[in-house]
């Protein structure tokens, strides 16, 4: 009898354990780890929102290879030490896809994170797909097998954005502000050696570096912008940084006009709106709301209805669709062979242009986008925020002319 | 020049007031009670969100009055039913409370209005430009702060030199136990300073809250800053904090419109020493430099700008 109950104790022990592990097998989980308080919270709770709507549409699609895709939300609170700590505890629970896009800070101290957990646990690797963190460094001296990026590097950004200002000859002076981190410092970096370069004429009047997403007044670095008697302003700017911005200079009535990286943010367009600068604030983007390709445009109708806000960041679909072909193709979710199946990978974009993931470096490069921010025209369907006003092509960039070199050399697992 | 300077003032005055609202509170309660309230900050926060809740019910005036007064009940109340429990336990004690109340009113305020920004905005009234100087608008609402904050300054020094409670107050501060002694009822003054000094932080929420940015965060931005006040000025000192205030509010504005780096006063020679520090710009040293001043002040003149006590 006694040893009746023991077997039968240990048995459902054992199907226990065995069930549980079913359970963990069902679903592929993709830990989100990025910035859900604080001064990122405001981008980073809607880069949330595209994860889930994506991950519902792969999951009402009957998920991937019969499995369904599980979003797992950590708040890094845009801090590098913070998202290590996040990681760990993501992969302790069974993730073993982490993205993250807030912060170059953050996401060089996760490529390295993830680089050396994965030779100390081989076998239990892990893949770290970055969807916004743009600084160089991390598809060139800093590259790893692990890491692959969907948005235009900040050099690539820059260099279209100058081709762009190069034919722009009102512009005379410039003033230059960015966020004091390795990123904010690439921007300013590259935009001095691009524009000497490319219109030796243009003077640079102020070059501003403030602290990151500590700022919650802009006054008196707009009256500081408005003293220099500066024409043009480019910043690299994002989240509150961006949005506090544009408040503070609509605030003093700065007439400018700004090239910007993210001026689509959260509180961007109403700031601007609220300049009454009518198509003079640029950002370069790989698509926005009114690139008329049918799909996007209903997608973008869809993603609307359900979040409240519109499509910010095309890259994540194209991201998640490239995962999802990636394990497909694969035939598992394993991570090398997820990472092996992305090197080199085509891909028809959101926006309907192609683009590929370069093997060398683990950059994704697509047709880039310039747009101006005004009043909606010519059929253009999105606004932004309520405002009435909406973002219009100016100028396109095929992937063709977005390919800069890298100085990556790739280390590959066997 | 002449305008990055004059609207510097401007802007450094704004903040300098902003911080005296703060400080002038947290002053008298730390020389009444001998307490540095570190959940002083959270007071400002508590009064920008009963401001936000009311201003989308009702409207931004109603709430502008309101708020403060349920912020000061409820610094009343902290202070009845909590600080003085802990009180008897000595200030080490007092101290961890205030602290803990910190952490606690930011987790309420995340649990009831989230971790997102919201969206307070400046009344339809006040929305306009007060004046345009140098092709630059200044917006009303920035001066409506301003004279809020004046307003408020020449109503606490007219209690403090004018009434019966101020001068009662006043003795309280230096001679606490005489006080008690002459059969004035000083925990109830204690009570009553700790709450009108939470209103007054309330009201400071309140304006500020649209102008700047309403978060779960924005205690945690000021609080520090506001014992820098309270030090440089001296602790217990009301014309200390009201100097204090300005001083560093206007340091750090006009820090930031300076681009004076080390290597431009004394060549290029430092920078093998101190690296990028020699770099460095006035400007993106602006943040430190209260701090700085707080290390000075502490070992230099230990009793503040106008302080009688040692910190």
């Amino acid at each position: 009898m006694h040893r009746f109950w023991k077997r039968s104790i240990l048995g459902m022990a054992a199907a226990g354990i065995m069930a549980w592990g079913a359970a963990a097998q069902d679903t592929i989980k993709i830990a989100y780890i990025d910035p859900l308080s604080g001064g990122g919270a405001s981008i980073g709770e809607h880069g949330l929102k595209h994860f889930n709507y994506i991950a519902d549409m792969v999951n009402a699609k009957g998920g991937v290879l019969g499995r369904k895709l599980e979003i797992l939300p950590y708040d890094n609170k845009t801090n590098p030490q913070e998202s290590l700590l996040q990681a760990q505890k993501a992969i302790d629970a069974g993730a073993r896809i982490l993205t993250q896009g807030n912060g170059s800070s953050v996401a060089a101290a996760l490529s390295d994170f993830v680089a050396k957990h994965n030779e100390r646990n081989p076998g239990k690797e892990v893949i770290y797909l970055n969807y916004a963190a743009v600084d160089p460094v991390l598809t060139n001296d800093k590259c790893n097998f692990w890491h692959f990026r969907w948005d235009a590097n900040s050099d690539i950004k820059m260099e279209a954005l100058t081709n762009f200002m190069k034919d722009r000859p009102a512009i005379k002076k410039i003033y230059l502000i960015n966020q004091d981190y390795s990123f904010g410092q690439a921007v300013r970096s590259q935009a001095v050696t691009m524009l000497k370069a490319k219109r030796p004429d243009i003077q640079i009047v102020g070059d501003e570096l403030h602290p990151l997403l500590r700022i919650t007044d802009f006054a008196p670095y707009v009256a500081k912008i408005k003293a220099s008697g500066a024409d043009s302003v480019i910043t690299g700017n994002w989240g509150q940084d961006m949005a506090l911005l544009l408040k503070a200079a609509a605030d003093a009535g700065l007439q400018v006009d700004w090239y910007t990286y993210y001026a689509g943010g959260a509180g961007g367009p109403t700031a601007i709106k609220q300049t009454g600068l009518s198509h003079r604030v640029f950002a370069i983007v790989e698509g926005h709301a009114n690139v008329p390709h049918e799909a996007a445009q209903k997608t973008e109708a869809e993603f609307r209805a359900r979040t409240g806000l519109g499509v910010w960041y095309p890259r994540v679909f194209n991201q998640m669709a490239m995962l999802v072909a990636a394990i497909e193709k694969a035939k598992s979710a394993d991570p090398v062979k997820i990472g092996k199946a992305l090197e080199g990978m085509e891909h028809a974009t959101f926006t309907g242009g192609k683009g590929f993931m370069r093997a060398d470096d683990h950059q994704f490069f697509q047709d880039m986008y310039i747009a101006s921010f005004g009043p909606l025209e010519g059929g253009a369907k999105f606004d932004e925020e309520k405002t009435g006003w909406g973002w219009k092509t100016v100028g396109k960039i095929d992937t063709a002319n977005t390919i800069l070199p890298t100085t990556c050399k790739m280390q590959r697992p066997s | 020049m002449l305008e990055l300077v004059i609207f510097s003032s401007l802007n450094g005055v704004l903040y300098g007031m902003l911080l005296f609202m703060l400080a002038s509170g947290l002053t008298l309660i730390f020389s009444m009670m001998g307490v540095l309230n570190f959940a002083h900050a959270s007071f400002y926060m508590l009064g920008a969100y009963f401001g936000f809740e009311i201003s989308r019910r009702i409207g931004f005036w109603p709430g502008f009055v309101v708020a403060p007064l349920l912020v000061g009940a409820v610094g009343a109340l902290v202070e009845r039913y909590g600080l003085r429990q802990v009180h008897r336990h000595g200030h080490v004690a007092e101290l961890l409370f205030t602290f803990g109340l910190a952490f606690v009113i930011e987790e309420l305020v995340q649990m009831f209005w989230g971790k997102l920004p919201v969206d307070y905005r400046v009344p339809a009234s006040l929305d306009f430009t007060a004046f345009t100087l140098f092709q630059t608008t200044y917006p009303a609402y920035r001066m409506f702060m301003l004279l809020v904050a004046v307003g408020m300054f020449v109503f606490l020094l007219a209690i403090l030199t004018r009434t019966r409670v101020g001068l009662i107050i006043q003795a309280a501060l230096t001679h606490p136990n005489t006080v008690a002694m002459l059969g004035h009822d000083v925990p109830r003054i204690f009570m009553m300073v700790f709450g009108v000094g939470s209103a007054l932080a309330g009201l400071a929420g309140v304006i500020a809250g649209p102008a700047l940015v309403t978060q779960p965060s924005m205690a945690a931005l000021l609080g520090p800053i506001l014992f820098v006040v309270v030090v440089v000025g001296g602790l217990g000192s009301l014309p200390g904090a009201f100097v204090a205030s300005l001083l560093i509010g206007l340091i750090q504005t006009f820090a930031v419109a300076i681009n004076l780096s080390l290597s431009d006063i004394f060549g290029s020679g430092g920078a093998a020493i101190f690296g990028d520090l020699w770099q460095a710009t006035v400007a993106q040293l602006a943040p430190v430099i209260p701090y700085l001043l707080l290390v000075l002040i502490l070992i230099f003149r230990p009793t503040g700008l106008m302080g009688t006590r040692e910190t």
